[in-house]
Order: C-alpha cells, then sequence, then structure tokens
C-alpha cells in the first residue's frame, strides 16, 4: 500500500499527480476462502479491515452486489454520536466513539473525523429533565455530557429561532461535545484501503444468489461470478438482510425494510458549527464542509425497498427545519435521496453468530448504522473469528426477543416504525 | 402514494397510518407455546415485492385496510376493508370512485 502523507502528496504533486496508485485492487474471485463477509458497505468492510488486524485472519474476501459504498455508507447524513441511555447500548456506543477517534491515523486515510459536537434541543421542562436523566446515563459510563440552559444554547447556535413567541421555545439542550461527524464516502473507502493492503479480496459487482449447505452447514457462497467456499459466512448487508437469509432458508426475521430519505441545500458560507438535532420533532441537521445543510428527519414508516420516499416526509421535513432555523427556509434545495433501512423489533442492532451454524448476522441498524461502523465491524469480526460474541455485542444476540431481553431505547415497543 | 379507500375514494397516503404486515395473526391465548408469541410480535417475513399490510384511514373515515402493495415500486393492486367490514367493499360509497 502507498502510504500517504504531507511528503507523498508534495511527490506526487512534483510529477503532476501520474503516479497515484489505486487504493485497491479488483481481484477475481478466488475458489475459497477462511471467511467470507457478504456486504461491502462500511459494516462489511469495517469487519474484513479488522478481522485481518485484530484476529489474523487475512485470507478473506468482500463480496458486494455493487460498487463499493453505494447502500447505506454513502446515503447517510453523516453523524456520529454516543448519546444513549440504555447501558448496553452506551458501552458499544462509545467503543465505536473511541474507536472513531483514533480512526484516520489508524487507517492512515482521512476520514474528516470531526468532533463538532451534537446538540440536542429540549422544548418542554419535561424533556429536559428526560435530557438530564439521559446525560447523567451517559456519564456514569464515562461518557461526555452538559446540559446547556437556554442562554448558551443561542450563544452556540444562532440561527435557531429563539423568540418567546417560538412555536416550539427552545429551554435547553443536551451537548455531546466529543460527538460529531465524518465523512461517510472517505470511511468506505479507508477500510477498503486498509483491509485490502492486509490481504483482503474486496470484489464488487459480485451479487450472492444463493448459500452452499452441507449437513445442516453454510459452507459457502453461490454467486454471479462463480461459487466461492468459505467455512464462515458473515452477513452485513442493512436493508436487505431480509432476502439475502431467505436465500439460506431463514423465512422470518425481526426486522422490516424501510426507506429514510436525506436532504441536502444549495452550499452557502459556515453558518452552523455543530449538529443540531430538533426536540418537537425528529430532525437532524448539519453543514458539511463544502458548505452544504445536511439534514433528515423521519423514516417513511412503511416497509420499502424503494430506494426513494413518498412527498409528505419531504414536506414534514421541511416544516421542522424552518420552524427551528428559519434562514433555512430562503435556502434552495439540492437533492435528496433515499436509503433502505433494517429497521429491528426494538430499534437496535444485532451482530450475532447464526442463525445457522457457519453463518453470522449483523443486521437491524435502524437509522443509527453509520456512528457504529467501527465497532460493528470490531465486533463483528471477533464474533465471527471467535465464535462467541465480545462482551460488547452479547446484549445484541438474535435470540433475545424469544429470551425476552429487548433493548428499547425508546420504549416505543415492537413496532420498527416507531424506533 | 395514494390509497384508494374502499370508503372514502383515493386519498393521499398523508391521511392513514400504517399498521404493519397484514398476514400475522395473533395465536390463541390459551396457546402457552413461547414460539407462537414470539414470532406473533416480532418476527415478519419482510417481503421485496407484493407485501399484504394494514393501512388505518385515520384522516378519514377511520376503517381499517387490508392493502396489498408492492414494497419495491410502491404501486398498490388491492384494497380492502379489514376486520368486522372484510368483504364489505363493493357496498361502500368510494367503491368505483
Amino acid at each position: 500500500m502507498q502510504k500517504y502523507s504531507a511528503l507523498s502528496l508534495l511527490r506526487n504533486a512534483l510529477s503532476g499527480h501520474r503516479d497515484w496508485q489505486p487504493a485497491w485492487r479488483k481481484p477475481d474471485p478466488k475458489p475459497a476462502y477462511d471467511a467470507i463477509i457478504v456486504g461491502g458497505g462500511g459494516h462489511g468492510l469495517s469487519t474484513a479491515y479488522y478481522l485481518a488486524k485484530e484476529h489474523g485472519l487475512t485470507n478473506i474476501a468482500v463480496l458486494e452486489k455493487g460498487w463499493l459504498g453505494s447502500g447505506n455508507i454513502g446515503r447517510n447524513t453523516t453523524i456520529v454520536r454516543s448519546n444513549y441511555m440504555l447501558p448496553d447500548n452506551n458501552r458499544f456506543y462509545e467503543w465505536s466513539m473511541k474507536l472513531w477517534e483514533g480512526l484516520s491515523l489508524d487507517l492512515n486515510y482521512n476520514v474528516m473525523f470531526s468532533q463538532r459536537g451534537v446538540l440536542n434541543l429540549a422544548h418542554t421542562p419535561s424533556q429536559l429533565d428526560d435530557y438530564a436523566r439521559r446525560g447523567n446515563s451517559m456519564r456514569l459510563e464515562g461518557i461526555d455530557a452538559e446540559l446547556l440552559g437556554r442562554e448558551e444554547v443561542a450563544r452556540m447556535v444562532p440561527g435557531l429561532d429563539m423568540s418567546p413567541s417560538a412555536r416550539f421555545p427552545v429551554l435547553g439542550g443536551l451537548l455531546q461535545p466529543r460527538a460529531g461527524t465524518a465523512r461517510h464516502d472517505a470511511v468506505a473507502w479507508g477500510y477498503a484501503r486498509a483491509a485490502d493492503a492486509r490481504g483482503v479480496d474486496i470484489i464488487e459487482n459480485c451479487e450472492v444468489t444463493g448459500f452452499l449447505r452441507e449437513g445442516g452447514r453454510i459452507v459457502g457462497v453461490e454467486t454471479t461470478r462463480g461459487e466461492i467456499r468459505a467455512p464462515k459466512v458473515g452477513v452485513a448487508v442493512a436493508g436487505s438482510t431480509s432476502q439475502v437469509l431467505r436465500l439460506a432458508g431463514i423465512e422470518r426475521l425481526p426486522i422490516e425494510s424501510h426507506v429514510l430519505q436525506a436532504f441536502v441545500s444549495e452550499p452557502v458560507k459556515p453558518i452552523l458549527d455543530c449538529v443540531v438535532t430538533f426536540g418537537a420533532g425528529h430532525l437532524y441537521i448539519s453543514q458539511s464542509d463544502k458548505g452544504g445543510l445536511v439534514f433528515g428527519g423521519d423514516i417513511d414508516k412503511y416497509n420499502s425497498y424503494a430506494q426513494r420516499g413518498n412527498l409528505p416526509v419531504v414536506e414534514h421535513v421541511m416544516s421542522e427545519v424552518s420552524v427551528m432555523l428559519p434562514f433555512v427556509s430562503r435556502l434552495r434545495l439540492l437533492r435528496n435521496w433515499g436509503g433502505i433501512m433494517d429497521m429491528s423489533m426494538d430499534g437496535s442492532p444485532i451482530i450475532t453468530t447464526g442463525p445457522l451454524p457457519g453463518l453470522y448476522l449483523n443486521a437491524g441498524w435502524c437509522y443509527g448504522g453509520f456512528k457504529a461502523t467501527p465497532a460493528s465491524g470490531w465486533c463483528f469480526a471477533w464474533t465471527m473469528a471467535r465464535d462467541e460474541p465480545h462482551p460488547l455485542n452479547a446484549p445484541f444476540t438474535l435470540d433475545r426477543f424469544q429470551r425476552g431481553y429487548v433493548l428499547d431505547e425508546r420504549g416505543a415497543g415492537p413496532y420498527p416504525k416507531m424506533h | 402514494m395514494r390509497i384508494h379507500c374502499p370508503c372514502c375514494g383515493p386519498r393521499g397516503v398523508a391521511e392513514f397510518s400504517y399498521g404493519g404486515d397484514g398476514t400475522i395473526r395473533r395465536p390463541d391465548l390459551a396457546v402457552t407455546d413461547t414460539d407462537a408469541h414470539v414470532a406473533y410480535v416480532y418476527e415478519r417475513e419482510n417481503p421485496r415485492g407484493p407485501h399484504v399490510e394494514l393501512w388505518h384511514h385515520i384522516g378519514g373515515c377511520r376503517h381499517w385496510l387490508r392493502v396489498t402493495r408492492d414494497t419495491l415500486t410502491h404501486e398498490i393492486s388491492s384494497v380492502e376493508m379489514a376486520g368486522r367490514f372484510a368483504g364489505d367493499a363493493a357496498r361502500m360509497p368510494g367503491a368505483g370512485a
């Protein structure tokens, strides 16, 4: 692997940028590997990277149906945070945050991780109490959390509607200063490059069409580029989880696929230097380095595999953003898009061995998968290498629904559209 | 997306609330096998393609509807009355509207 540094940038500038090597190879699939990861998104690529780095398993392949990073890793709103309330979620997402903090150095790839803070606005006294409780839960786990008053919020985000007559008056907020954003595509590219450098074969345009079984055990996959055998097959395909596992004979899972839309405005000068979420509805907004305001709201709330949504949600999100930050109503929308979320029944993820021998499952990310990318791969790699979950993902098993140990962060019940 | 309500005629999706998979049935409460109840509460087929699902016309007649919709194209192929009005679609004022 060509190491990236200020010196290499200078050297390549002097030679007219003609000598850069491709960031990863494009190998043909081998007939067999020690492990296969289905899904070349953020979670699949980080799993491959940590399998190679932490567990010495380098004879592995990542199979991607389309091109690398064409799914949710390139469709999210780039937010990274660990401001949960349930201890099991807090520990997992905080481990992810710690991996984020060293990620650019670890991968030798600038993922543009920016700890600009995530601020949740409170609009009622009870919401402020709830945030105080969540902040305390975070601090008990050693995570940074600050409860801000109205004046502090007004100083931090000048564009907010803080007028006394505001439809949803701002009373304060919960801030996680270490949270922020990262460049989503760079995360996929960085993990791909670093995994490739350790010998991982990343095979694009290779769709899994079936599973090979021997005596009830999964021993490989059938693909559009031929049979590939491996004693361990990990599946990390987000919204397509039900579809892919159906090929292995698993007909029903605690997952529904829903579409989540996201939006970006025309670029403007710097106006918003943190991530802000609207507490009266569901909206999160930040400003990209290019200047565009990146924001999103709720899922469309019906099962969907279409990577596009409907207009009522667009209208709802636009109303929210113009109530919270009135100046945004003067901007033009540059584009919007949709991604397919693997909404789990309790709103928490699944990183587990099974559901069949030789098979491993990473799914159920709802719309919180991006921030989890490093820890998800790290824990899934551990689970695949050692055939048992790490303590961090032990609560995220598939059988928790059977056992009654659901992790329902919002207390919303078994309704995917509510998480 | 518009749903043709048998009672009210074609209406925008914003008038409706989604009720999820319409094929699942609650097991008899006398069934003590946990698996049947776990399957009812948590497990879904989640198909890519035609999906039978429930919608509540909350901003209209408040009837529950059984809708067959393609989850890939959003195309709706049939809408029927659900619950105790099942089979009554043809007699509803919105029929044929």
